[in-house]
C-alpha cells in the first residue's frame, strides 16, 4: 500500500510545480486558519460574558429603593420609597422559594487608614448570606457571620486591593484599621473576580454595624435574594410576588416601575444563554461558509491542475501508466497538499490565538481557545473535498484515450 | 509481429461519420523497418495509433506479437504498451518539469523498477543517444534534435519489440533529421521493429519497405529498392 517510489514521484512533481502547490495549499490553509480564528474568538467572547456572570449569582433578584412616579391612593408621585430592616424580615417570612437573602447598606467614600497608609473606599453593609450572592472568593480569614450581625461587631472584610494598599507586605488578618477614625478588625481578605475594579474598591462590614456606626438607623439601600434552582418562569413568578407584596407594603401602584427597581438575573442569564446559542450558531454558519469556500477553492484548483496536466497524463499513459496509477498519483498529491496546508493553517491559527490571548484579556474577551476536534474535523473535510475534487476530473482525464490527451497541444 | 485483417475505423463528429480506415490488411514482421506514407487525412496517423493501442479499431482483427487485441480495457492496454511498444512523436511529448534522466526513466517507473536502478539504466540509454552531458537538463533547455533523441531513448528503455514514430522528423531540420534516422537504423539493426509515419520521401526511402495509404486504403506496399537490408523475411502483402 505504501509505495515509496510513488511518493518520490509525487514529491518530485510538487517540487517542480511550486506555484500550483502553493495556490492549492494556500486556499486550504486560509480556510482552516479563518475557522480557527473565528472559533477561538467566539469562545473568547462567550467566556468573557460568562465570566461577567460568574462574579455574582445567576439565580438572584436584586431590589433597589426608588421614587414613585404615579399617584396612588391619595399619595402624590415623587415619594421616596426606602426599605427598612422590617422589609428584610418580611421577605424572609412572607415570600416562598427564597434561598438566601441579604440587605445592602452603602456608605460612599470613607477614609480607611492603617498606620501611615490611608485611602478612600466604599463600605457595604451586608448580611452573612451575601458572600454566596456576590460569589466572593476568600483569600484568607472568614466572611461576616451571624454573630457579627447580632452583636454589631466592628469586624471588616477587605478586598485584596485595599489590603495591598494599606498593608503593603504585612499580613492584614487580625490587624485593626481605622474607618473614618473608628477602629475595625480585619477578619478576612476577598477578591471579586469579575475583573471590574469598582467591585474591589470597597470593604464589607455587617449591615447592623453599618447602620449603627454610620447613622443608617434601620434603613436599607437595596436587597438581594436568591431563588435556588428556579427556572426563568418560576423566578419571574417569585419576582412578581415580591413586587406585589412590596407595593402593598409601601402603598404604591403595583404598575409603577420607578417606585422600586428590580433586576432578575435568572431572566438576564437566560437571555444571555440564548445570546450565546445565537453566537455559537453564527460562528458555525460562518465557519461552515469558510470551509465551503475552501472546498470550492480546492476543487477549482484541482480541476485546473488536472486540465493543466492532461497532456502529461496522455504521455504517461502512452508510456504505460494505467488509469488507476494516474488517479492515485493526482489524488495522493491533492491529499498530501491539503493535509499539510490544513495542518499549517491549524498551527498558525492556534499560535496566533495563543499569542493574542496574552495581550487581550478584557472582561468581555478572555481565554480564546479552539476545539481541536472541530479543527481536525475541518481539516479532514477539506482533505476529503480536495480528494473528491481531484478525483472527478482525474478519473475523466484517466479515461480519455491517450491519443486525445496527446492531441491537446 | 503485427497483423491487421480488415481493420476499419471511423470517427464520429457531430452527425457526420468520418470513415478513416476502410479495411486495412497488413503484416509487419519482426525486425522490419517500415515507412507509412500518405497525404494528410489518408489515415496514416490513425493506423499508427491503432497499432500503438492509443486508439481502438471498430472492426477487423489485430494481432500484436501473435495475440489477438480485443476488448482491451485501459489498464490492460497500458500494460501492453509498456511491455511491447515505444513511442516517438513529432512534438516529442517530453514531460516539461522532469529532467532528461527522469523523462527517459519514466517507462521503467511504470514497470516498477526502483528509482536508483531506473536512473542508472536511463543514464546508459542517454549515453547511447549521446546526451550524457545533458542528463540534468530540462527539455526546454535542449535543441529539437536533442529532444527527439531523448524521446527515442525513452522509447527504447522499456525494451520494446516495436517502436512507433509519428512524423519523428517533422519538427527537425534536415541535418538533425538525418541524425535521427541514423539512430533509428542503428536501433533497427539490433532487431527492433520500427514503423515510421512520414510524408517526407527522403525519410521514407531510408526504410526497407514503404506503405502508401490513400483515402483509408493501402494504395501501394513495396520493398524499398534503394535500401539494402538484412531482413530474411521480404514478404509483402
Amino acid at each position: 500500500m505504501f509505495d515509496i517510489d510513488k511518493w518520490q514521484e509525487i514529491f518530485n512533481t510538487i517540487e517542480k510545480n511550486k506555484l500550483r502547490t502553493f495556490l492549492t495549499g494556500f486556499s486550504v490553509a486560509w480556510g482552516i486558519f479563518m475557522l480557527i480564528i473565528l472559533q477561538g474568538s467566539g469562545i473568547g467572547l462567550q467566556k468573557g460574558v460568562e465570566n461577567q456572570f460568574s462574579s455574582s449569582a445567576t439565580n438572584a433578584i436584586w431590589i433597589w429603593n426608588g421614587q414613585t412616579s404615579k399617584p396612588y391612593k391619595g399619595n402624590k408621585p415623587g415619594r421616596l420609597i426606602t426599605m427598612k430592616n422590617d422589609d428584610y424580615d418580611f421577605l424572609k417570612t412572607h415570600v416562598n422559594g427564597l434561598d438566601q437573602i441579604s440587605g445592602r447598606y452603602h456608605v460612599w467614600s470613607n477614609v480607611l487608614a492603617y498606620k501611615k497608609q490611608s485611602g478612600s473606599y466604599a463600605i457595604r453593609g451586608v448580611h452573612p448570606d451575601y458572600q454566596e450572592v456576590e460569589k466572593l472568593t476568600l483569600l484568607n480569614g472568614r466572611f461576616l457571620n451571624e454573630n457579627d450581625q447580632r452583636y454589631k461587631r466592628k469586624n471588616v472584610l477587605i478586598s485584596k486591593l485595599v489590603g495591598d494598599a494599606l498593608f503593603k507586605t504585612e499580613d492584614p488578618l487580625g490587624k485593626y484599621i481605622k474607618i473614618n477614625g473608628i477602629p475595625f478588625k480585619v477578619i478576612g481578605v476577598f477578591v471579586d473576580d469579575d475583573g471590574r475594579d469598582d467591585n474591589m474598591q470597597l470593604v464589607y462590614i455587617s449591615i447592623a454595624t453599618a447602620q449603627t456606626v454610620f447613622g443608617g438607623e434601620r434603613n436599607i439601600h437595596g436587597m438581594v435574594v436568591t431563588v435556588g434552582d428556579a427556572n426563568e418562569k418560576e423566578a419571574k413568578k417569585i419576582e412578581d410576588d415580591i413586587k406585589t407584596k412590596m407595593a402593598n407594603l409601601h402603598r404604591y401602584d403595583p404598575e409603577d416601575e420607578n417606585a422600586m427597581f428590580f433586576w432578575n438575573s435568572v431572566e438576564e442569564f437566560t437571555k444571555f444563554q440564548k445570546l450565546f446559542a445565537s453566537i455559537r450558531l453564527f460562528i458555525w454558519v460562518i465557519g461552515i461558509g469558510t470551509i465551503i469556500a475552501g472546498v470550492v477553492g480546492v476543487s477549482n484548483i484541482m480541476m485546473i491542475v488536472v486540465k493543466d496536466r492532461t497532456k502529461e497524463i496522455g504521455i504517461r499513459k502512452a508510456l504505460g501508466a494505467t488509469p488507476g496509477s494516474i488517479i492515485s498519483l493526482i489524488l495522493q498529491e491533492a491529499v498530501l497538499i491539503t493535509a499539510f496546508a490544513g495542518y499549517f493553517g491549524l498551527v498558525v491559527g492556534v499560535g496566533l490565538l495563543e499569542l493574542v490571548s496574552d495581550y487581550i484579556q478584557t472582561p468581555f474577551f478572555r481565554e480564546p481557545e479552539v476545539d481541536v476536534s472541530i479543527a481536525l474535523g475541518a481539516t479532514l473535510l477539506l482533505i476529503i473535498a480536495g480528494a473528491l475534487a481531484g478525483f472527478i476530473p482525474a478519473r475523466r482525464a484517466a479515461a480519455i484515450k491517450p491519443i486525445e490527451a496527446l492531441r491537446d497541444e | 509481429m503485427i497483423q491487421f485483417n480488415g481493420i476499419h475505423k471511423s470517427y464520429q463528429t457531430g452527425n457526420n461519420s468520418l470513415h478513416v480506415l476502410k479495411g486495412i490488411d497488413l503484416k509487419v514482421t519482426s525486425g522490419e523497418m517500415v515507412a507509412v506514407m500518405g497525404s494528410s487525412g489518408s489515415g496514416k496517423s490513425t493506423l499508427l495509433n491503432i497499432i500503438g493501442l492509443l486508439d481502438v479499431h471498430d472492426s477487423g482483427d489485430y494481432y500484436l506479437d501473435g495475440k489477438l487485441v480485443k476488448d482491451l480495457n485501459e489498464t490492460k492496454a497500458a500494460q501492453l504498451r509498456n511491455k511491447h511498444l515505444g513511442f516517438v512523436f513529432q512534438s516529442f511529448n517530453l514531460i516539461s518539469f522532469k529532467n532528461a534522466v527522469e523523462n527517459v526513466a519514466l517507462p521503467l517507473y511504470y514497470q516498477g523498477v526502483p528509482r536508483r536502478k531506473r536512473n542508472k539504466i536511463a543514464m546508459e540509454y542517454l549515453e547511447k543517444v549521446g546526451l550524457t552531458p545533458w542528463a540534468d537538463h530540462l527539455p526546454n533547455e535542449l535543441s529539437g534534435g536533442q529532444k527527439q533523441r531523448l524521446a527515442i531513448a525513452r522509447a527504447l528503455i522499456g525494451n520494446p519489440k516495436v517502436i512507433l514514430a509519428d512524423e519523428p522528423t517533422g519538427a527537425l531540420d534536415s541535418v538533425t533529421s538525418q541524425e535521427v534516422m541514423e539512430l533509428f537504423a542503428q536501433i533497427n539493426k539490433s532487431g527492433i521493429t520500427i514503423i515510421i509515419v512520414t510524408h517526407e520521401n527522403d525519410i521514407a526511402h531510408q526504410t526497407q519497405r514503404i506503405i502508401r495509404l490513400h483515402d483509408g486504403k493501402i494504395e501501394k506496399d513495396h520493398k524499398n529498392g534503394h535500401y539494402f537490408h538484412h531482413s530474411e523475411d521480404e514478404k509483402t502483402v
